[in-house]
């Protein structure tokens, strides 16, 4: 069966260990061949822990030779994790110099839960430095490609995570989205990525960017993959006292696909200028689709998100500059070597530690904060917050989700924007206004535009992210998008 | 010319609280460990970690202000004070900005002149303690280098910050002393100075009196003790004063304490303020507070101070004084009430007397602290019952005190053992009275004289014969009977 | 709002960062472009609007006030750069 897990399901996976059919050991070196095969092309791991996931499936072997049937869902399921996700045993890096070579004294909330579902980390996979950037490219260690067209990007900053499932070498992985960070990368590479409501999975031992909108979520090919992993991660935590402590509902997945009943409102202002006509095409497409499947489509409006691209910068980077403040030097990673007293340590510390990106938003973060504008910038942007929440709460009196494009355009070349954040950073307006109110949303798979893909988001009501996987699910069953791969040769080719 | 100045100052105390976890992790709130042994990835801000508030560290602050007779904010929440230093892990401390938990209360200081002074509290609110600084030498600049130990970091702090009320060096003195008596009543922290568990800063200004204007004030940092603090209000007071009267301008600025010296020195000017970027902490939801909690917290705080002082001058009839220095530290006060508890309150007055005048000054010369009170209140009403029942005199049982302090025995036994017992028998008494009646005439003849002093001599020698166990009044009585019998003689 | 060169400095400095002239030359220009385009925000109605300073609404999460075991001396301080009789070590503080 070796090679073969790239174009199995977690779900299937499972069900095989389960059987007897596959053993764990046979699914790690499965998976550690394919990652073998492509990371050269696709570089999504910044550390593959060949060892460590070698000896875990031995074990998950042994118990299941010892006829143990307490296996957690995820049982013998290779999963790559996010490398701000803290782990015992495997370094975690944030793809920053700052943490090169940290190795983490404790596991995240959702490792812990991961490793009790049965999972098998087989590494920790690239991003954007500390989680800022929408391309991938500003990781400190390697720029990761996009699975479809090497020469893009996969998107950001989940970027290693997203091409690693996209490219076949886990079925599954671990993201964060702070303003888009799953569901952006997701589309790039045709991915399902949910980010779940704020609140409903633990942030602890996750590394902060901005307090307020961070969240972990799965990738996956399939709807079903990805529900699987979010009951994994998701439920109460005490050590997160921003964890509402809530357990999501089981999920079931069969019969006809059906949306009969549910009320979709599209948001006019996601759709109209910036919004790339092929990817506006498909999105279309997708919702005429939906329709078909049952569902009533109307228009709707949400007036702030004009404004809700400016907010987020200003309390996204005012978090993420305090929240930064711990990377001195003096009690982990990396420290300069310096003459002087402390705080030349920490200047130079700071200065060489961390990217360019990182060091841009930390200077912003830090000026909005600062005295005299405190009120001009952080606090009206939290009241444009407000109205972007009272816009959502309005829109979901009458709807029951709101459908968008994930991202105004497809992936961009590598470069393409590095000089200009500006208009990176107008590619999340999609994706930002749900972060600010702490909405679920999913990014899935809706067809192609020049050979690259195209993700539909769909929006969700506080704590309906189950109600929102079910739509997700029925869409998938009747479209089958996901079941298109990138095909990658040794040459790396397409 | 001479203007007469008036000194204005106000405080922001630092207090430790008694909890037995941190504020926002689980690792002990403990003195004196290892270095670096109670610390976890929440409380060295590994990343990823995240803060969650300690029930009773929101409890401890209400409790503090309610002791402070504050009002208590419904709706509280905590805000980041963003700087950077060796001594603080995340980079940002974790404090209350626009809404302090608690506001508004005040503390009554009694001046040595009798006058009551209301010194009003602005606010309380709840923070995070830094950890420790270890330095090579004793000067932080000098030193190549420092150590830091964490194990401080993260323990539950309260700030209280008074309005600038304060009138003198003695009016602070007097408050601080107040405030710490209230606090350690209030069982919400130890409140020892010489282990860090309360410190403060200083605000001093000083302008001509009667004017109604503030005149520029400095902060002084780094005061670590009552008695420093004294001093540096009288340094600073001194310092502005000799500016002004000079014609000059005070600055606003922070300046250090240094105490050996007893001089302060520039710390930073009003323009290197630091900027603290204050805004409002992402990882903590609001506290609300309801008045059923309050009111479950006010139950729990005991009778404070003020109160106990009054009671013991209505219901025991001490006088303010005596009532002063027994409710000064709790430890006193409820000493004083267990041993009026066993001997009754007819022996109230008595019970303080020894208390202050024998069992302080015993205390005082063994350096103790109120908390190694070196006798129980169960063995002085045991020496006081013997004093009551005659088996004792007064002089013996100051004898009696001191061995009770020395060897922890009661004092029955140590009357037993040492053969302490009162001589009350009239033959035995006579008899030496008529023997130093006998072989003293020239002194008999100063009392055949009238001089009434030369009895009492005669009273002094029984006393002296008898190593003190004479009754004194029994002991004058036979001292006259046997003078007079000479006489006719 | 375009910032000068001055202000780039002062923030450099409070968030413990040292740059290079280009990046300090770069940063005014980006962070001037961004500032700009944040601005809009101030094209917003927003009296009387409250802050959200929270994505979904809680309150009062707590803790209950017992001691777990902390980490092992030797696995914090094996994490630092320089460490020193059982203490995390930096360099000389030269300000107060
Ligand atoms: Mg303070
Ligand atoms: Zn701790």
């Amino acid at each position: 069966m070796s090679g073969m897990t790239h174009i199995l399901s977690a779900a299937r996976l499972n069900r095989l260990f389960l059987a007897g059919e596959l053993s764990a050991v046979e699914i790690a070196e499965s998976a550690l061949s394919r990652i073998a095969k492509v990371e050269p092309q696709v570089g999504a791991f910044l550390h593959v822990a060949a060892e460590h996931v070698l000896d875990r499936a031995k074990k998950l072997d042994a118990r299941r030779r010892a006829g143990d049937n307490e296996f957690g869902p995820l049982a013998g399921v290779p999963i790559a994790v996010k490398d701000n996700i803290c782990t015992c045993g495997m370094e975690t890096t944030c793809a920053s110099r700052m943490l090169k070579g940290y190795v983490s004294p404790y596991d995240a909330t959702v490792v812990e839960r991961l490793r009790a579902s049965g999972a098998m980390i087989i590494g920790k996979t690239n991003m954007d430095e500390f989680a800022m950037g929408s391309s991938g490219e500003a990781s400190a260690f390697q720029t990761t490609r996009n699975p479809w067209d090497l020469e893009r990007v996969p998107g950001g900053s989940s970027s290693g995570s997203a091409a690693a499932v996209a490219a076949g070498e886990v079925p599954l992985a671990l993201g964060t989205d702070t303003g888009g960070s799953i569901r952006q990368p997701a589309a790039f590479t045709g991915v399902v990525g949910l980010k779940p409501t704020y609140g409903y999975v633990s942030r602890y031992g996750v590394v902060s960017f901005a307090s307020s909108l961070d969240q972990v979520g799965p990738l996956g090919h399939d709807v079903e993959d990805v529900a699987r992993l979010f009951e994994v991660i998701a439920g109460p935590d005490r050590r997160d006292a921003t964890n509402a402590g809530r357990t999501p509902p089981e999920l079931k997945f069969g019969g006809d696909p059906s949306l009969a009943g549910v009320r979709l409102g599209v948001p006019r202002e996601l759709f109209g200028q910036g919004i790339d006509s092929g990817v506006k095409a498909r999105v279309e497409e997708a919702i005429r689709q939906l329709e078909d499947l049952g569902a009533t489509v109307e228009e709707c409006s949400l007036p702030s998100t004009e404004y809700a691209l400016s907010a987020y910068y200003v309390i996204a980077l005012a978090e993420a500059s305090s929240n930064l403040a711990r990377y001195d030097g003096v009690r982990y990673g990396f420290r300069a070597a310096q003459t002087g007293g402390l705080t030349e340590m920490y200047s130079k510390t700071r200065g060489e530690g961390f990217g360019a990106e990182v060091k841009r938003r930390i200077m912003l973060g830090t000026y909005v904060l600062s005295s005299g504008h405190y009120d001009a910038y952080y606090r009206k942007a939290q009241q444009v917050r407000t109205l972007v929440v009272r816009d959502f709460e309005r829109a979901f009196e009458r709807f029951d989700a709101l459908v968008t494009p994930t991202t105004p355009f497809t992936a961009w070349r590598i470069g393409e924007k590095i000089d200009d954040p500006m208009a990176m950073y107008l590619g999340d307006i999609c994706t930002i206004p749900v972060n600010l109110a702490g909405l679920p949303a999913i990014s899935v798979p809706c067809g192609f535009v020049d050979g690259l893909p195209v993700g539909m988001q769909l929006i969700g009501k506080h704590f309906a992210d189950a109600q929102l996987l079910q739509m997700a699910w029925a869409y998938q069953k009747v479209t089958k998008h996901h079941e298109s791969r990138p095909v990658l040769t040794e040459e790396g080719g397409r | 010319m001479s203007t007469k100045w008036e000194t204005v100052i106000g405080l922001e105390v630092h207090v430790e609280l008694a909890t037995e976890t941190k504020v926002w992790c689980s690792c002990k709130n403990e003195f004196g460990a290892e270095p670096n042994t109670n610390v976890c990835p929440v409380c060295l801000a590994l990343p990823g970690s995240l803060p969650v508030l300690n029930a009773r560290a929101l409890e401890y602050t209400i409790k503090a202000g309610l002791a402070l007779n504050c009002k208590i904010q419904r709706r509280s929440k905590f805000d980041r004070k963003n700087y950077f230093y060796a001594d603080l892990p995340s980079g940002y401390q974790i404090s209350q900005f626009d809404l302090p938990l608690c506001y508004d209360g005040y503390v009554d200081i009694t001046l040595k002149d009798g006058t009551t002074r209301r010194i009003r509290i602005q606010r309380i609110h709840l923070e995070t303690d830094a950890g420790k600084l270890v330095h090579a030498g004793d000067d932080v600049a000098a030193a190549d280098f420092s150590l830091v130990d964490f194990n401080r970091a993260g323990v539950p702090l309260i700030e209280i910050v008074t309005e600038p009320d304060l009138r003198s060096a003695e009016e602070a003195g007097l408050f601080l002393e107040k405030l710490r008596s209230i606090l350690k009543y209030s069982g919400v922290s130890d409140v020892k100075m010489e282990e860090g568990s309360m410190r403060c800063d200083v605000n001093v200004s000083v302008r001509p009196a009667g004017s109604t204007e503030f005149g520029v004030r400095s902060e002084l940092k780094n005061v670590n003790s009552f008695s420093a603090a004294v001093r540096g209000i009288e340094y600073e007071q001194k310092r502005h004063i000799r500016i002004l009267e000079e014609g000059g301008q005070v600055e606003q600025e922070t300046r250090s304490w240094r105490d050996a010296q007893g001089i302060s020195v520039l710390l930073r000017s009003k323009e290197d303020a630091e900027d603290y970027r204050y805004f409002p902490e992402p990882d903590l939801p609001p506290v609300e507070v309801t008045t059923e909690e309050i009111e479950r917290i006010r139950a729990t705080l005991p009778e404070l101070p003020d109160a106990l002082m009054q009671r013991l001058m209505t219901e025991y009839g001490l006088s303010a004084y005596d009532a002063s220095v027994i409710v000064a530290e709790r430890e006193y006060a409820q000493w004083f009430l267990q041993a009026v508890e066993l001997a009754g309150a007819d022996q109230a007055k008595a019970v303080a007397n020894w208390q202050i005048n024998e069992l302080y000054r015993v205390m005082n010369e063994k350096e103790l602290g109120p908390d190694q009170i070196p006798l129980t209140p169960e063995q002085l009403v045991g020496m006081l019952k013997l004093m009551e029942k005659g088996t004792i005199t007064g002089k013996i049982a100051k004898t009696v005190f001191d061995k009770m302090v020395e060897t922890g025995k009661d004092a029955e036994t140590i009357v037993k053992d040492e053969g302490l017992t009162q001589v009350a028998d009239e033959g035995e008494l006579l008899a030496i009275a008529r023997e130093v009646v006998a072989a003293n005439p020239k002194v008999f003849e100063d009392w055949k004289s009238g001089k009434q002093s030369a009895a009492q001599w005669f009273v002094g020698q029984i006393m002296k014969r008898t190593r003190g166990r004479a009754n004194p009044q029994l002991a004058l009585k036979l001292v006259t009977q046997a003078l007079e019998e000479q006489a006719q003689k | 709002m375009a910032l000068t060169r001055d202000e780039i400095a002062r923030v450099a400095h409070m968030a413990r960062l040292s740059l290079s002239e280009e990046e300090i030359e770069g940063f005014a220009e980006q962070l001037s472009r961004i500032l700009e385009h944040v601005e809009r925000i101030n094209q917003v109605d927003v009296t009387d609007v409250p802050p959200t300073y929270h994505a979904v609404t809680l309150q009062n999460v707590l803790r209950e006030d017992e001691p777990q075991p902390s980490l092992e001396r030797e696995t914090v301080l094996a994490l630092a750069p320089e460490s020193e009789a059982g203490c995390y070590k930096v360099p000389k503080i030269t300000e107060g």
